[in-house]
This record gives C-alpha cells, structure tokens and sequence, in this order.
C-alpha cells in the first residue's frame, strides 16, 4: 500500500508546550508506524508565517495565560487550522488548547480574550487549581473509558453547538455539569494530560481514522498499558468507597 | 552590562585566616571591584544566643529520637526565638548563595569544598535549601569565615532582602514540578528582584540559559560562565519580550529585543575549563559528566573570587565522589550500584547521557508524591529512545506510566515491584539506578556503606 506519509502538526510548542502533551505527537507516529504507515511530524513554532492548512491531523498543547492569547494572535492571522478544520481536520487542543480553540477565555488578570471559536466553549479562572487523576466516559463512538491527569485552573461551560467529551466519574473535569472536554465535529479538546493519547490509545486511533479517512486495523494493547488503565480505574473505586 | 574588562589589576580581598595567600598565577581571575569586608562580628545577644541554644537542643533531640537529621527542625525552632537571626549568624562571614533548577546541591558541596581549600566552611550540604536549613547549617559552626548554602530559586530574594551574600551563583532555570512550583517566568522576576537587593554581591551566571540571562543581566557585577545547553525546550522564546531566539548551532544566542548572550568568562569543554584570559585548565573529577565540569567551574569560579588558590581549589573539588548520595556507589539489596537523581526533563537528560556512555544494566525509579510532583506528564519531555537496546527496569509509584512511555520510544523493560526485586538476577557490574526525588531519597536511606 502506498499512501503519503500522514502529516502530524505539533502547533506552538514553543507557547504551549509545558506538560508533554507532545508525547500525543509520538503516539500517533507510533500507532501508525506499527501499523506500517509512515508519518512525518511538523512541528509550527511562533516564529513561523502561519500553520500549514495541509497536514493531517493536528496537536495543540497547554501554557501560560501571556502565551495563549499569543498563540491566538497567531492562529487567527494564517487561518491555516480554520481552514484545515473545515475540511474536517481533526485538532486535539488540551488544557490551554482548549481555551485558545474554544470562543474565549478569561485570564487571571480579569481580562477577557476572544478564542479561535471552532468549539463553542468558554471558559473563566475557577476559584482553585484543579489537579489530580480524572476518569471519565467518553461520548464518542467506542472510544470508552478515559483516563489522564488534570492541572488547570480553568472552568469552561459548553455553548450549544459542543458535546462534552466525557461524563466525570472522578475530577474536576470543565467544573460545570459534570462533564470534561468539549467536542465539535473533528475538533476534540479536554483537560486531561498524560499524555491523553498515551493513556488512551482508542482515542488515538480514533483521530488518526478521521486523519486519514479510513478504518485502521485494531492493535493489541501492550500489558502495561492495560495494567496502567485497570491501576488508575482501581484507585478510584477505593476511594469512592 | 557587566564590567569584565575593569582595568584595575586589584584581586578580590582575602577574608581570614589566609590575607596572604598569594592569587595562583595560572588562574586568571575577571577583576572586579573586589568584595567589601563583611561586618565584623558582634557578640551576641541574648536573644540569638537563646535562639541559637533552642536550635542545637531540639537538633540534638531530633537526632537522639530518631526524627531525621535534626537540621530543618532546630532551625525553625531558632528562626521562631529570633526571626533575624539569619542575618546574624552570616555577621564576619563570606557566604556564597547556590541557585537554580538543577545542580544545586552537587555545587554547592564543590563551593563548600573549595573553600576549605583556605578556611573553614559550613554548608547545608544535605539540602536542606529554606532558610531554616540556612540557620541550621550556620549555628552548626559559629567560628567558619566561610558559607556556601543552596536556595531554592523562590527564595533568594527573602535571603538578600535580610543580608548581601558575597557571591551569588544562577546555574539554570528549566520546568520542574508541573503542578507545583510556578512558571519559569515567575521564577526569573524573583530572581531580578533578588539580585537587585544585593547591588555589591558577585554573581556568577550561565551565560547559556536565556532565563539566567534575563535575571542576572543588568546586575553590576556578573560572571559570565558557558558550559552548553542540552535542554532547549524552556528558552524557545525570549524571558523578556516573548519573540522567538535565534540559536547559534556553537553557543551563541541572541534576540531581536537586544537580550543576547553574554561574552563567557569561563568557557567548559569536552576536557576541562578555558578561563577568562584564555588559559585552559584540565578538569578531572571524580564525578561524571559534562554537567559536573559545569557544576566545578561554577564552584572555582566563586572560589577565585573569595581569593581561593586555583589548584588548591580544584585538587579538593576533584576529590568529590558524591554529593549527598548523588553519583554515590552504594550497596542495596547486597549489591552495589551507583546512584543518579533526575527529578525533571532537563536533568534526566543529563544523567541519560551519564547512562548512555556504558552498557550496564539500567533502573529507572519515578514516583509522583507531593515532593516529585503529581504530574508524570514530563516523562514525555524526556528522550527515553537513547535507552534502545539496553536492559532497563522500571520501578516506583509510576513504573507503568514510564513503562508505557519506554513503549512508545521502542525501548524494551521489565516492570518490577521495588528496586531490590529489580537488583535480583541482574548480570554482574555495578548498574546505575536513576531515580526522582523521593524514589532517590528512599533507595539512599536503605543503603549500606
Ligand atoms: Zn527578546
């Protein structure tokens, strides 16, 4: 079979970049090298013209308050992720991700700040950082259980036009309504550090079929993932006890 | 900027007992305005001498019952009967202040070690890095002329707003614990602060890190060390305007907003150190590593300006093996290996290099208490791939987060309960155990010999 490499966009890593979310770009290389398809990362600094509207799927990780409304800035001004979301690219945006995609935010200042708008949410500094394990059922199709790890002082409450990508069993998740994350078409964002990709490979591989437009053969999961997945579900009912 | 071309040929003041040691001729020392004579010493007052009294005691308690080392506990109880104590206790001493994300410890046992190399010095050599450890370690020996006393980064600033060290050491800011301490940023106007609380202390900076750059570059009097920077990943952008920096491939770095890096004084290589007037100096040191060359310059550095002799300096710094247990050879589980802490991206990068220049067996220990940090996303910040084809074992309350990790870098592992069960059955030599915080303390405590 050949097929062009899948392009893997890294975006603004430079500005949002602090919690290896990163390891999100391995995992999809990974995932598609072990199925025999080459990929090719491209990593979008902020010295950069724009974000290219060509790669395949896209990854956009968390920072600072100074360094979201910059990353904004930048994205609003190529316009290369709206019009790769328009074709139905899918974008992954966490913590920080998910407020620059999201219709604003409001930073620790008191400032208000206009996002990307490509999912209806919005989001206001809580009264405390939210920080520990989150297990979550996904909304999405088969994708299951989700575990990761939380660090945001953020609460987004979903407008109309998003679904939330999972309902809270443990966490703080968005902070309204039980729920964590916020979905809209292909554009997928959470709270959840981990890397979330490398806790959940169903949902890794879910982007990467919405990358490539096709169904990709199921691969086993490695032993330790699973015992890592079973350990941190485990947890969660001794404490609920 | 700097002054490093002052003309004065004046060599920094020596402190007792050695004003006539003569400066090592080999060693060429950056002149600057040479560092005023501390205060004399008053006697104390009752109340430091009570408060000094209340901190040996509950040391000596702390100790006798089994509580620890007994450090921390008799400085906070001395701090609590006098909280000016500090200032006090550093009263006719030259003290040296040790700052920074990694390192911090390991340096200043050279800085201490150094010093003795003229006169006696005290040191919080177990890193006890709060005030409370500072009073500690200076009410252990009230005679030393000498101080060398890791900070943490946070905390400079409360130590020079109560007395001006004589010398200030930024080695390298880098992210930590995620969840914990606060952004870089943060940490780099703390340390601006810090230094502009103490206008006649040396500094000595890395000329290589952006965000020491930014803190200490305005102070007056700053040395200039360059030893590389292996992890980038925190000065993609500038500490002061935000634009992107331009990275020369051979060190040099600069912005668009004119931050930029400075002219080094001291220059590490592959062997050793080229000081400032172009003399290079072989560093063989007991410890491993390029970061320890680094670390060592930081060290003779401060120790020249302290009117340390060059060699003498260097002969006692070489003779490090360890510092509080890092790099220690160490016997657990009835065998022996050498023991590496790593506690965040920047400095796993360094002991992986350390790992990756033998073919010994490897294990890797991570937990995420409140002391490491809960957040293990870091691991993915960390280029595990260099670890492809070696044996390695996992251990620690993450062992399956940095097994999947291992995973995805195609490095192949066993996952084992405990350190010891990962010991058993490995081939012979000595193995490195690299480890974070707690997972480093724990391993330490257990050890024999
Ligand atoms: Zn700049």
């Amino acid at each position: 079979m050949t097929r062009d490499p899948v392009r893997i966009a890294l975006v603004l890593p430079d500005l949002l970049g602090t919690y290896g979310d990163r390891g999100n770009v391995m995992v999809l290389a990974q995932r598609l090298k072990w199925r025999g398809i080459d990929s090719e990362a491209v990593t979008v600094l902020s010295s950069a013209q724009e974000v290219p509207e060509s790669c395949d799927v896209y990854m956009i990780g968390g920072g600072e308050d100074v360094a979201q409304v910059a990353a904004v800035n930048f994205l609003r001004r190529g316009g290369g992720l709206q019009r790769a979301v328009s074709r139905g690219a899918p974008v992954l945006g966490i913590c920080g991700g998910l407020q620059v995609l999201g219709t604003g935010f409001v930073t620790g200042d008191g400032d208000e700040h206009e996002g990307l708008g490509l999912v209806d949410a919005w989001t206001e500094p809580g009264a405390g950082r939210a920080i520990g394990e989150v297990t979550e059922h996904a909304t999405l199709g088969a994708v299951g259980m989700l575990t990761g790890f939380e660090n945001h002082l953020g609460r987004t409450v979903l407008g109309e036009h998003a679904q939330p990508l999972g309902r809270v069993t443990r966490g703080t998740g968005n902070g309204h309504d039980g729920v964590e994350g916020a979905v809209s078409g292909h554009v997928v964002c959470t709270y959840l550090h981990g890397p979330v990709l490398a806790r959940n490979p169903q949902l890794a591989d879910l982007l990467l079929e919405w990358a490539i437009g096709e169904p990709l053969e199921p691969l086993p999961d490695p032993p330790e993932l699973r015992a890592l997945r079973t350990q941190r579900t485990r947890l969660h009912v001794r404490e609920r006890k | 900027m700097p002054d490093t071309t002052g003309g004065s040929a004046e060599a920094p003041v020596n402190s007792d007992p050695a004003e006539s040691t003569a400066l090592d001729q080999r060693w060429h020392v950056v002149p600057g305005p040479g560092i005023p004579e501390p205060p004399a010493r008053r006697r104390a007052g009752p109340r430091t001498a009570a408060a000094i009294g209340a901190g040996r005691m509950a040391a000596w308690a702390s100790r006798r019952f089994g509580f620890g080392s007994g450090g921390m506990i008799g400085g906070r109880l001395a701090l609590t009967v006098q909280p000016n104590l500090l200032a006090e206790l550093v009263l006719g001493r030259r003290v040296v202040m040790v700052t920074g994300t990694n390192g911090k410890t390991t340096t200043t046992q050279m800085v201490a070690e150094a010093l003795r190399s003229q006169a006696p010095a005290v040191s919080n050599a177990t890193g006890a890095n709060m005030p409370d450890g500072h009073v500690a370690a200076l009410i252990g020996d009230r005679e030393a002329p000498f101080a060398a006393l890791e900070v943490d980064e946070l905390h400079l600033g409360q130590i020079t707003g109560e007395f001006e060290p004589a010398v200030i050491l930024l080695l390298n800011l880098s992210r930590d614990q995620l969840d914990r301490v606060g952004e870089i940023r943060t940490v780099v106007t703390s340390l601006r602060r810090a230094l502009e609380q103490a206008p006649g202390a040396r500094v000595v900076a890395n000329a290589d890190d952006p965000n020491i750059v930014q803190a200490a570059a305005d102070h007056p009097r700053t040395t200039w060390v360059s030893g590389g920077l292996r992890w980038r990943e925190d000065a993609l952008n500038c500490p002061r305007c935000g634009a992107s920096i331009e990275q020369d491939e051979r060190g040099p770095w600069s912005c668009r907003c004119g931050l930029s890096r400075p002219a080094p004084d001291w220059t590490v290589t592959e062997t050793g150190v080229f000081d400032a007037a172009g003399a290079h100096h072989r560093l063989a040191l007991a410890l491993p590593g390029h970061v320890n060359r680094v670390n060592a310059t930081f060290a003779l550095a401060a120790a020249l300006l302290l009117g340390c002799g060059g060699d003498a300096a260097l002969e006692h710094v070489s003779r490090i093996d360890q510092a509080a247990g890092r790099y220690g050879t160490v016997r657990v589980a009835g065998r022996s290996v050498r023991l590496l802490l790593a506690k965040n991206p920047a400095s796993w990068l360094e002991m992986l290099e350390l790992a990756a220049g033998h073919g010994r067996p490897l294990v890797l220990v991570v937990n995420s208490r409140e002391a490491d940090g809960y957040d293990v996303s870091w691991l993915w910040d960390v280029e595990f791939e260099v670890l492809r084809g070696r044996a390695v074992y996992v251990a620690g309350d993450r062992a399956l987060d940095l097994a999947v990790r291992l995973r995805y870098a195609g490095v192949q592992c066993w996952v084992k309960s405990d350190v010891d069960e990962a010991l058993v059955g490995m081939p012979d030599g000595v193995p490195d155990v690299i480890a974070n915080y707690t997972a480093f303390r724990d391993v330490f405590a257990r050890r024999r010999g």
